[in-house]
């Protein structure tokens, strides 16, 4: 089947990709284009397919697993290596020179035996012709780089003498040592707590920028995807549900599930009357507890091996109609680069918090 | 504040490992039916306070008064029958399951250890299934079969067999999908209201802790600092 084509400016395109575990589909089909300098966010919870999703960009998926559709790189304007079915070799030149993983576990990216520095010299050995002498200097500067302090010295210390923020930031400079093209961080926050994941941030959006790389996140924190992200593609049950410019998909979303999770957000700026008071302060809560009800999704996610026919979402939807049980949804086009998958698109409120307000029993 | 009415009330509480001092004079109170939110960063010292506050690890300095009663002098024998009363609910709700029992099993424990197990049994755990939004039927099935929002409300459901009346509650939705959450935050909001339970509320999002709790104090290397 012929592939549709890249958008023109695409770095990585990527076409109806599906994975597979034997008969299991769990990814079902995505396309997305990402551009330079751009950063994509992919959201899901667990067992979207988000992860899957992200190593089958580098052809790493695990044994078992079957890979179909395309996932193109561009090697010159106009020429693209195709990933899907690469040799082991071919993957092997691409990855970390063209393409690289920040994984979300940065303790077991590191071996325990070894210095980080000279971890970081031989990523750099493996892809350029240099001296040991030199591949040392990059690594220190690399290491500087991404904040580490006392580079020089901390090139020597064993992953277990780092913190687990100083040690995220080393997997990130190992990942962008031979400044790839595009990087893809695999929830590289998740572990880390709330002003950490603020300093990964901002490290992996400067390391973006001095590389001229483009950055695809895969998260499920949707504060993140508004702070850092340019584009984004909300994923549930292994499909697109909703996909677009982050301001776009985060102000109007189209999708219900899209509109359900950010109405499940608890509000950023919470009770003005003593939201700001001192230790032991003054009460907090507004008024009765029923208003500190949170908008909710009804239901858990589905299992891959018991996904409902037509749209996955439709059980726990307060939209749903019959044929959102017969047919799956679009995806359709409903406005600038903003596609969606349902079929009562153009019926979602926003914000959806009295859609999503729960009925207590 | 110091009213002797508070239903937890923490003093100058020190916990030591070694040279390390990971809890550093550390006093709170926290009221029946009230919200105590506990937050910070990662090795601030919190999961060390809950572990004594909880006599799992014995403090090293201060006290902890709970319902009136002195904790940090009793016995192990002493401790037995006030700990139903002050019941933790953990981060992984898969490990707050015993992964080789059914979950009716695992909510009918407490129950049976605290002799309170008799022909009633099998209807109460029903009931606190449905307490908790899970159809009394899960209670036939293993903690791997339950997603992991079914999975934290199995164990707010044993948590709930003790009859407690403060919930130790650390980072209970941290770990959930962003699209069960809230629905857990409401349980826990609803079960405060109609039992009047209180919450020591270990979270580290500030957005959740100032919807959800009354009151929030912060740590840093194991002291309370200004929120």
């Amino acid at each position: 089947m012929p592939v549709a084509p890249a958008a023109p400016d695409a770095l990585l395109s990527v076409r109806d990709l599906r994975v597979a575990f034997g008969a299991l589909e769990v990814v079902r089909g995505l396309s997305f284009d990402v551009r330079p300098r751009e950063v994509l966010a992919l959201v899901g919870e667990s067992g979207a397919g988000k992860s899957l999703t992200a190593r089958a960009l580098l052809g790493m998926l695990p044994r078992g697993t079957t890979t179909s559709g395309s996932v193109r790189l561009r090697d010159e304007p106009g020429s693209y290596a195709e990933l899907v079915g690469a040799t082991r070799p071919a993957l092997a030149a691409l990855r970390g020179r063209r393409i690289a993983l920040v994984p979300q576990d940065a303790l077991s990216a590191l071996s325990p035996v070894h210095p980080v520095g000279d971890q970081l010299a031989a990523a750099v050995r493996s892809v350029a012709g240099v001296s040991r002498s030199q591949a040392r200097a990059r690594a220190v500067a690399a290491l500087d780089r991404v904040g580490i302090p006392d580079a020089t010295r901390r090139a020597r210390a064993y992953p277990h003498e780092y913190s687990g923020g100083m040690r995220q930031r080393a997997v990130i400079a190992m990942a962008t040592i031979n400044e790839p093209d595009v990087v893809v961080a695999d929830e590289p926050t998740t572990a880390l707590d709330a002003e950490l994941q603020d300093q990964v941030l901002r490290v992996l959006g400067e390391q973006r920028e001095a590389v001229g790389a483009a950055l695809v996140l895969v998260t499920h924190d949707l504060g993140v995807v508004r702070d850092h992200t340019d584009r984004v593609l909300v994923m549930y049950a292994g499909r697109q549900v909703e996909q677009g410019p982050t301001h776009r998909v985060l102000d109007r979303p189209r999708a219900p599930y899209t509109a359900g999770l950010l109405a499940s957000l608890p509000p950023e700026d919470g009770p003005a009357d003593g939201a700001d008071g001192p230790v032991g302060g003054a009460p907090r809560r507004g008024g009765s507890g029923r208003l500190r009800r949170l908008p909710a999704i009804p239901g858990s996610p589905p299992a891959p091996d018991a996904l409902p026919p037509g749209c996955a979402f439709a059980p726990r939807c307060p939209l749903v109609e019959d044929r959102c049980h017969r047919e799956e949804p679009g995806p359709w086009t409903v406005g600038d680069g903003h596609e969606v998958s349902c079929h009562r698109w153009d019926e979602v409120p926003y914000p959806a918090t009295e859609l999503f307000l729960e009925r207590p029993a | 504040m110091n009213q002797p009415t508070a239903l937890l009330d923490v003093r100058d509480l020190v916990v030591r490992y070694g040279t390390v001092t990971a809890v550093d004079h550390v006093s709170f109170t926290v009221d029946a039916g009230e919200t105590l939110a506990l937050n910070g960063p990662s090795g601030c010292g919190k999961s060390s306070t809950v572990a004594a506050v909880l006599q799992l690890r014995r403090p090293d300095g201060g006290r902890v008064r709970f319902e009136g009663r002195e904790l940090t002098t009793l016995t192990e024998r002493e401790l037995r029958p006030l700990r139903p009363r002050m019941q933790p609910v953990f981060q992984d709700p898969y490990g707050s399951l015993s992964p080789r029992h059914r979950v009716r099993d695992s909510v009918a424990e407490p129950l049976r250890v605290q002799g309170r197990w008799d022909a009633t049994g099998p209807a109460r755990v029903a009931a606190l299934l449905d307490r908790v939004g899970l159809d009394p039927a899960y209670g036939d099935r293993f903690p791997h079969e339950l997603s992991g929002g079914q999975c934290q409300r199995a164990g707010i459901a044993r948590a709930l067999a003790s009859e407690p009346r403060l919930l130790v509650l650390d980072e209970p939705v941290s770990a959930l999908d962003p699209s069960v959450r809230a629905g857990v935050l409401n349980l826990l909001a609803d079960l405060q209201d109609d039992l009047g339970l209180a919450y020591l509320f270990i979270c580290h999002d500030r957005a959740v802790v100032r919807h959800f709790a009354d009151r929030a104090v912060e740590m840093r290397g194991g002291r309370l600092v200004p929120a």
